[in-house]
């Protein structure tokens, strides 16, 4: 079982909001969470796990397959670092 | 950005309450980790997807003192960048 957008969705209805406001508030909330993070600011949910953008520089890397080396470009990318809170509540931790 | 910043952006954008931005945002971080602690994985397309991974416990050393330190067996939630961020967010289409 994975939980998707609509398995949200259904909660946001379920807590009274209606199903076209359900869909739309959920949207509005990720373009807010990616546009910030395309911006370069990170993001803290306290609880949660902090979001950040961290600036990689570039290197050269070997296709594994032919074994030929590649330059890869410097890049960002998002991390993603877990609250302890919640990796305590995953690891069954009180 | 931290949790307070996000509800009141989302409460601008949609002119909503404080109180029911809220909701929307607490629903959604809440849902995940109710999924992630039942070891559910999580998918939410544009932004990325959630698995937990497990990790084997080994032998560590604290490399000021030498001691041997046990780490035990734990669980990770790992984070992977959906398509659409991962392309807003890299450098070449940001500069």
């Amino acid at each position: 079982m994975t939980l998707t957008k609509a398995d949200i969705i259904d909660v946001l209805y379920n807590n009274g909001f209606s199903r076209k406001q359900s869909v739309r508030l959920l949207e509005s909330l990720l373009e807010i969470i990616k546009s910030n993070l395309e911006k370069g600011d990170s993001l803290l949910i306290s609880g949660f796990g902090k979001f950040s953008v961290r600036e990689k520089g570039s290197r050269i890397g070997r296709n594994p397959k032919t074994g030929e080396e590649v330059i890869i470009n410097e890049r960002r990318i998002v991390s993603f670092k877990c609250s302890t809170v919640l990796r305590d509540k995953i690891n069954g931790i009180q | 950005m931290n949790k307070s910043q996000l509800i009141e952006a989302l409460a601008k954008e949609e002119n909503l309450p404080i109180k029911k931005a809220e909701e929307v945002v607490e629903t959604f971080f809440s849902d995940m980790e109710k999924a992630l602690i039942k070891n559910q994985r999580v998918e939410v397309r544009g932004l990325g997807s959630f698995k937990i991974k497990e990790y084997g416990g080994y032998h560590g050393r604290n490399p000021k003192t030498g001691d041997v330190i046990k780490v035990t067996p734990k669980k990770l939630p790992f984070f992977k960048v959906g398509k659409e961020l991962k392309e807003r967010v890299d450098i070449h289409n940001y500069r």
